[in-house]
């Protein structure tokens, strides 16, 4: 296995694209390194991403802020700018593993991994992210939603690798949420992950709002009906359990050692509903 | 409640640990931490399969590879010993089948069980080799659950397996190893006096002790037939035993170096690892270093058994308990011998209940073979016997403490598997418990409360150990069981009261097995007991040594010396003749007086002290996931007496973590191929510290008569009613009675909408 720490994303391209063999891009290494010890994946090459410095900033600007794709758990944790404007993609990413873990791993990596559970997915979903990827074409932007294609698979090209997630502005009385289920507290994956977004008017009606689910289904879901269930009402009970209809409604998920398919379908909404009532409680005060 | 009495120096302190320093700066070595020059690193192959005949194994091309110093197989090992059982851990041993679970002849019984190995110069090469070895199986059918095994047409583990225990002989093989049945007066009357009877069947899951440290050794074969293990176990006297016997080597040529133990809770009382290294060392000349990954140790060591059982108990309304039956089933794994025996003499053990019967089974399925967990039988049991003693009391609207102490066995109750109670202080825990501010903590919404108790026997056994009188007044204790909770802190404590001097003076080592007299075991909670009665006569014979010392400088009867506070006084006709003479003067003067001092002893320690405990658990239920979150825990127990009350206290917190991890979320789950499918901490689910709240520990101190402090076993007991007592709050909550671990938020989300809760939210 050969090792390479590019200093830019125009090498770190040429590298994966005349790789021999499936390369993997090396961020902070909390799934990969694990599938490699345990021998699930043996690629030729690793690109290690870190020593890229676009790939480790976070700035903000007129469209929003800008994410590098391996800055780490930690470093977003500490964002006044992010948590402020999106707590529930900050919440996502630090639920992934434990402290030590969050110093490593990065949203990047979680989107990459492409596995059906991760955290922070549904919550860039419902935040309506969209991602940066570098490739030997030049660089083409992504909505999150269309990044992978089932576990472990995604739609990057050969040569390709994403540099940055792109979060829109804030808009006034807006907010996000997630909220995941796990048996235990902490160091677990996602037997259920729901994110939802939304804006609420003066009188505190629904604008819009985006809903997502994750380990529902091969990929993450943007739940259409979810937002329809809320948008124009005033989040009462009646909309909510509408939510929670349409979030089951949207499951398609396995059994699995981690739940049933009638335990996540239930849980699925359950959470979103309660993704909702906490996004809307946060919109009301921003 | 602590009964940290003032009349000792030493007992009942709470000293820092000797291990401590090396434990938290990393000085301390563990299994895996053992190198030697030239040594080899060994790999083992594994079965895919649960169930399977091995035709052959091809290991020509693995031999082959360069750096590849042996390969062995199951026709390498010297042939299996009789199947003759013996006593060896906290559950009985037959080294045959321990000699086929270390590695496989000719079927693999389950998937993980070793059917090959090799050592080579490095890991990767290693394990290179293991994926080159061409094992040709013929797959059988397979079995994983109990009932299904027991049914007559299950597949067959082992076709000379004949149930013992039933007459006639039966004539064909059966899965059921072993029947056996307690009973004491008249069941059948005993629940026609009854004015409820409740009957219920209860399963639960094997789970694992879960210890951080995976298996690890080093074994050095020398050209003279020598073996040295370095590994880490719950006993160097009993590595050094099962690899003599499994490869058929006299014991004076074993000589084990206990590692650090990373974790044991019973896991480590058996081989795994050690003679097939010891093998491949003989074969190579070399060191051989093994060390399992953290899958390894899920497919391949034992966890407890998992349990199906069928409690049934009657009562008069006033409460008195007038018959008790259980019908018991065990997996044991893919090699007969589990913890049964335990699990049918504890289920009704708290209680004095005239008509008692239980029948238990030995049952064998396509899994690792069960290796002793904490307790080991007794939580399955007990398990069911609590809730429905809860279930009882709720019918009868009593109160479930009161409803336990009027029928809890006291002093002179005779147990119905034999024996008669002595000093017990199981009525002192639930008193203690009903007083306990948290019994009567308001509760709030989705809350429930629930109480369970729990009895484990504690055993003495084998001890030795001795004091060394060193010349400038120190003393070194050396003693033969390995660490694991706290026992250096409390045996050197025990000895620095008998001999009068400061703990800090003394050092306290675990010796290896040519460096002290046998031991048996780190377990059934034994150690701060009968090790501790060794160490206090070794103490007591080296303090005879220093009198007679002192009388022979004062030129007196030496049985005119007596010893106090750490010196020697004159006494009787002498007394106040001279000045006291304190240890370091004896000990500086030992050269001139008759050379080094010291006292040994070695003993066969009886009189263990039964233990009882009551636990308290308050958990909240989220109706909507089925998520139940225990929100608050008190674990009452009596323990005699507390040498180091910090580590009894952390025995209770240990034992109530793991318990909660059994009722809540452990367990193996096996594919349709009888696969393990959560071989790892991720998938199966050890509580996390933030999953439990402060585990609030009252230690009740009925002393044991038989122990010269009062000392009872005490780190087992904690993990037998945290799954009942888990139980009972989730009814207490919900009005739903759970009877199948895990209570997992599945299974709690589907019983709702199956029954209702009380409290909807």
């Amino acid at each position: 296995m050969d090792y390479k720490a590019p200093n830019s994303i125009d090498e770190a391209v040429k590298l994966l694209a005349e790789a021999k063999g499936a390369a993997r891009v090396l961020a902070g290494g909390t799934d990969l390194l694990v599938q490699i010890r345990a021998g699930l994946a043996k690629p030729p090459l690793v690109v290690d991403v870190k020593n890229i410095p676009e790939l480790r900033k976070i700035s903000t600007d007129s469209d929003g802020i800008h994410i590098g794709a391996a800055v780490s758990g930690a470093e977003l944790g500490e964002h006044d700018e992010v948590k402020a404007a999106w707590p529930g993609v900050v919440e996502a990413t630090e639920l992934i593993g434990s402290t030590q873990i969050q110093g490593r791993a990065s949203l990047g990596g979680n989107l990459c991994n492409a596995s059906p559970a991760a955290d922070t997915v549904p919550a860039l979903v419902a935040a309506g992210a969209i991602c940066i990827i570098a490739g030997p074409d030049g660089q083409r932007e992504a909505a999150v939603e269309h990044v992978a294609t089932g576990p472990g698979q995604t739609t990057l090209k050969n040569g390709e690798f994403v540099t940055e997630f792109r979060l829109p502005k804030k808009l006034p009385r807006s907010a996000d949420a997630y909220l995941r289920f796990i048996p235990r507290t902490e160091m677990d994956i996602a037997v259920v992950g729901a994110g939802v977004y939304l804006t609420l008017d003066e009188k505190g009606v629904c604008q819009q709002a985006r809903v997502a689910l994750g380990a529902v289904a091969p990929t993450v879901l943007l739940v259409g009906d979810g937002s329809k269930a809320i948008v124009g009402s005033s989040l009462d009970d009646a909309a909510l359990d509408r939510l929670k209809a349409a979030a089951s409604a949207a499951c398609n998920p396995i059994d699995d050692k981690r739940g049933t398919v009638e335990f996540r379908v239930s849980v699925a909404g359950v959470l979103a509903k309660r993704a909702a009532l906490i996004a809307k409680q946060r919109a009301e005060v921003n | 409640m602590k009964n940290e009495t003032q009349e000792f120096k030493w007992v009942g302190k709470r000293p820092i640990r000797p291990d401590g320093v090396d434990k938290v700066t990393g000085r301390a070595k563990f299994g895996a931490d053992m190198h030697l020059p030239g040594m080899l690193i060994g790999r083992v192959l594994r079965s895919p399969h649960a169930h399977a005949r091995i035709r052959s194994i091809d290991t020509t091309k693995a031999a082959s590879l360069p750096g590849v110093k042996a390969v062995v197989t199951g026709s390498d090992f010297p042939p299996p010993p009789p199947p003759v059982w013996q006593a060896a851990g906290e559950v009985p041993v037959n080294f045959r089948d321990l000699a086929r679970n270390v590695m496989a002849r000719d079927k693999a019984l389950y998937d993980g069980h070793a059917v090959a190995a090799v050592a080579a110069t490095s890991a990767a090469i290693a394990e290179e080799a293991i994926d080159l070895i061409e094992v040709d199986y013929e797959v059988l059918p397979h079995v994983i659950d109990v009932k299904a095994a027991m049914k007559p047409d299950a597949p067959l583990l082992h076709d000379d397996l004949f149930t013992d225990g039933v007459s006639p002989k039966p004539d064909k093989p059966s899965n059921i190893a072993k029947r056996m049945e307690f009973a004491v007066g008249d069941i059948e009357a005993g629940f026609s006096k009854a004015d409820v009877v409740i009957e219920r069947e209860f399963t639960t899951k094997p789970v694992h002790q879960g210890y951080i440290e995976p298996h690890a050794c080093v074994v050095d074969s020398s050209e003279d037939g020598r073996l040295f293990i370095h590994c880490s176990s719950q006993g160097q006297f009993m590595v050094r035993q099962f690899c003599a016997r499994v490869l058929d080597v006299e014991i004076s040529k074993v000589t084990v170096v206990p590692a650090e133990i990373g974790g044991g809770f019973g896991g480590k009382t058996t081989v795994y690892l050690e003679p097939t290294a010891g093998l491949l060392s003989r074969i190579t000349g070399r060191p051989v270093k093994m060390v399992m990954s953290r899958t390894e140790v899920f497919r391949a060591s034992g966890p407890t058994s998992g349990g199906a059982t069928k409690i049934k108990i009657g009562a008069t309304k006033d409460g008195t308990i007038t018959a008790a039956q259980a019908t018991l089933a065990y997996q044991a794994g893919a090699f007969p011998g589990s913890p049964i025996g335990p699990g049918c003499m504890c289920a009704f053990a708290p209680y004095n209940i005239q008509n008692v019967n239980v029948v238990g089974h030995d049952v064998v399925v396509n899994r690792p073979k069960v290796a002793a967990y904490r307790a080991p039988g007794a939580p399955i049991s007990e398990f069911g016997v609590e809730c429905v003693i809860d279930e009882i009391a709720e019918k009868l609207s009593i109160d479930p403490i009161a409803l336990r102490e009027k029928n809890a066995a006291r002093q002179g109750t005779k147990a119905y598997y034999g024996p008669t109670f002595g000093p017990i202080g199981f009525v002192e825990t639930l008193e203690a418990a009903k007083q306990h501010p948290h019994y009567s903590a308001p509760l709030g919404e989705n809350q429930g409360r629930g109480v369970a108790s729990g009895f484990w026997f504690n055993i003495g056994g084998d001890s030795s150990a001795s004091v060394h009188i060193n010349e400038d007044g120190t003393a070194t204790v050396i003693e033969g069981n390995p660490d694991i909770g706290g026992s250096r802190a409390s045996l050197a404590q025990m000895a620095a009261e008998v001999l009068g001097i400061d703990y800090d003076k003394i050092r306290i080592t675990v010796a290896d097995t040519s460096s002290v007299g046998y031991n048996f075991l780190t377990g059934g909670s034994r150690v701060t007991f009968a090790s501790g009665k060794a160490v206090i006569e070794a103490a007591n014979g080296a303090i005879s040594e220093l009198c007679a010392r002192a009388a022979k400088l004062w030129e007196i009867d030496a049985d005119a010396v007596e010893w106090v506070d750490g010196e020697a006084r004159p006494a009787g006709d002498n007394a106040g003749d001279f000045e006291p003479m304190p240890l370091s003067t004896i000990a500086g003067a030992s050269g001139k007086t008759g050379g080094p001092i010291s006292g040994h002893a070695s003993l066969n320690v009886k009189g263990a002290g039964p233990g009882f405990g009551t636990h308290i658990c308050d958990v909240e239920v989220d109706q909507e996931t089925g998520r139940v979150s225990v929100i608050r825990y008190t674990a009452v127990q009596d323990v005699g007496r507390a040498i180091h009350p910090g580590y009894v206290e952390g025995q209770l917190q240990g034992g109530v973590a793991q318990g909660v991890g059994w009722a809540l979320n452990e367990e193996y789950i096996y594919d349709k191929d009888g696969r393990l499918d959560n071989p790892g901490f991720l998938d199966y689910r050890v509580p996390v510290a933030s999953d439990l709240p402060m585990i609030d520990t009252v230690l009740v101190e009925v002393p044991n008569p038989n122990h010269p402090y009062g000392v009872r076993g005490v780190g087992e007991v904690p993990i037998i009613p945290p799954m009942a007592a888990v139980a009972n709050a989730i009814s207490d909550a919900l009005g739903v009675r759970l009877k199948d671990l895990p209570m997992s938020p599945p299974k709690v989300l589907a019983s709702l909408s199956n029954g209702g809760s009380r409290t909807p939210s």
